[in-house]
């Protein structure tokens, strides 16, 4: 069974899309290196690389990829919401 | 990498290897670029290398010009090169600079004699150097002789997915088998410089990490600019990423698990084997010509959405892992590890068979980018000309 999305890492907050993901309950996914499969309910259009919500995020917390923070949410994140620069910018040279 | 693989390839007089065979013909100005092609329309076989600069510089930025110059003249894969500035002594500065390597150098200048006089004789020496260039045979040699640099361009997060691993676990096996391999994009650490300080095995090589990652940082910071659509860029954005510092995590995948030996200036040539970083530009042209400065005679670069960089001396082997780049820019793509984020191949298939294209393009066969004539050739300038 093909996955929909990847995760780097156990801890990670976000996923990438590795082909394009409509809204629907219930979307595969599987973390990389052996972390094991998991499902999301996405609701939102999430393209192909493009990075999808593993849980709710609140406005102001660090996003977590690869294990470490690529970032801060500007807005309250829904699980299963695209995740991009309408809700996510970076610290440094901010 | 099973140690024991080799290439055909051309063993220069100071010992380094080459995989390509090029008489060049390298101003040392803007104002030679007339000159230089006039000689490539005349005697077949040589390749001109124009640039925009060479005027009034000084200081660092004169002698990042000076050591771009000489580095690319010496660089294994250039058999010959013919020399032309405008002025005596600069012109002689960079020959004899690239004569060090013991390849055959001539040079003119065009002050006092005219371009026409010039290109007469330039054309001359250069039908000489072509002769005893393509005289030259190749024979086989160890791979892990050949120098390698890597970088990403256009990336999405398929590179940090699919592509850069790849070249991770190649760098892994390459470096250990003894090779050496440079990485570089300064700027676009960010995020990630801890990860790799952390693997800088040298403490004093370490703190030339930080000092070299420290100074870029402020020269860009200095400038107070919104940096969105510059970096990460409009086709990063595109592809998905969101921040440098995710942009950052994703490039340094390229260095796998391995240790880095020596921390490296602008163009500044190897000491020793390993895995080296070089303080570079993040943008390719710039990057890929500071890396062939330094001696690399090999790069793979990986993209996402869809970078076309080549390099006049350098094959440039393509690899992406997003599915759509390779099938719509599949005229620039020379290896598609698109599989690698379906699962349907694994890191250790996609980095034997980046080693098996390393080894065809490194005996002969053309990147993409070189049938394509992708020729860029651009140097860093540090600060304003005087």
């Amino acid at each position: 069974m093909h996955q929909n999305f990847l995760v780097h890492g156990p801890d990670d907050a976000v996923g990438v899309a590795v082909r394009d993901i409509s809204a629907g309950r219930g979307i595969r996914g599987r973390v990389m290196d052996g972390g094991g499969d998991l499902e999301v309910d996405v609701v939102s259009e999430v393209p192909l690389g493009h990075k999808i919500a593993l849980r709710d995020i609140a406005a102001g917390e660090r996003v977590i990829k690869y294990g470490v923070a690529i970032g801060k949410a500007t807005q309250d994140i829904r699980t299963g919401e695209h995740v991009h620069v309408h809700n996510l910018k970076g610290e440094r040279w901010a | 990498m099973s140690s024991g693989r080799t290439f055909l390839g051309y063993r220069r007089a100071d010992g380094r290897v080459g995989c390509r065979n090029h008489v060049i013909l390298l101003p040392v100005d803007d104002l030679s670029n007339a000159a230089v092609e006039a000689v490539a329309s005349v005697v077949q076989g040589t390749m001109a290398l124009p640039h925009p600069y060479g005027r009034l510089q000084f200081g660092p930025d004169l002698a990042l010009h000076f050591q771009t110059l000489i580095g690319t003249g010496g660089n294994p894969n250039v058999a010959a090169v013919v020399v032309i500035g405008i002025e005596p002594n600069w012109t002689r500065r960079v020959a004899d600079g690239i004569a060090a390597s013991g390849k055959p150098v001539v040079a003119f200048s065009i002050e006092g004699a005219g371009d026409l006089s010039i290109i007469e004789q330039a054309s001359r020496a250069a039908k000489t150097l072509v002769h005893d260039a393509t005289g030259l045979a190749r024979e086989e040699i160890p791979l892990h002789e050949l120098l390698i640099s890597t970088k990403c361009g256009e990336s999405d997060t398929t590179s940090g997915l699919g592509s850069n691993p790849t070249i991770g676990r190649f760098a892994e096996r390459f470096v250990a088998s003894g090779g050496t391999f440079f990485f570089g994009e300064t700027s676009e650490l960010t995020g990630g410089e801890d990860i790799v300080s952390d693997r800088i095995v040298d403490p004093v090589q370490r703190e030339k990490f930080q000092r070299l990652f420290d100074e870029h940082q402020k020269v860009i910071l200095d400038q107070e600019a919104n940096l969105l659509g510059s970096q990460p860029t409009e086709g990063n954005i595109a592809g998905g990423l969101t921040t440098i510092e995710e942009k950052a995590l994703g490039n340094i995948q390229k260095i796998g698990n391995a240790t880095v030996t020596e921390v490296l200036e602008m163009g500044e040539a190897p000491q020793g084997t390993g895995l080296h970083f070089m303080d570079t530009s993040s943008a390719a042209a710039e990057s890929i010509t500071l890396f062939a400065a330094g001696g690399a005679a090999l790069h793979l670069f990986t993209t996402g959405q869809g970078n076309i960089i080549g390099n006049p001396i350098v094959p440039v082997l393509k690899l992406t892992a997003n599915p759509n780049t390779a099938r719509t820019m599949s005229e620039h793509i020379d290896l598609d590890v698109s599989e690698v984020i379906t699962a349907d191949m694994s890191l250790d298939e996609a980095a034997t068979a980046t080693e098996d294209l390393v080894v065809q393009t490194a005996s002969g066969r053309w990147a993409a980018a070189e049938v394509l004539g992708h020729r860029e050739f651009v140097l860093t300038r540090l600060h304003r000309t005087a």
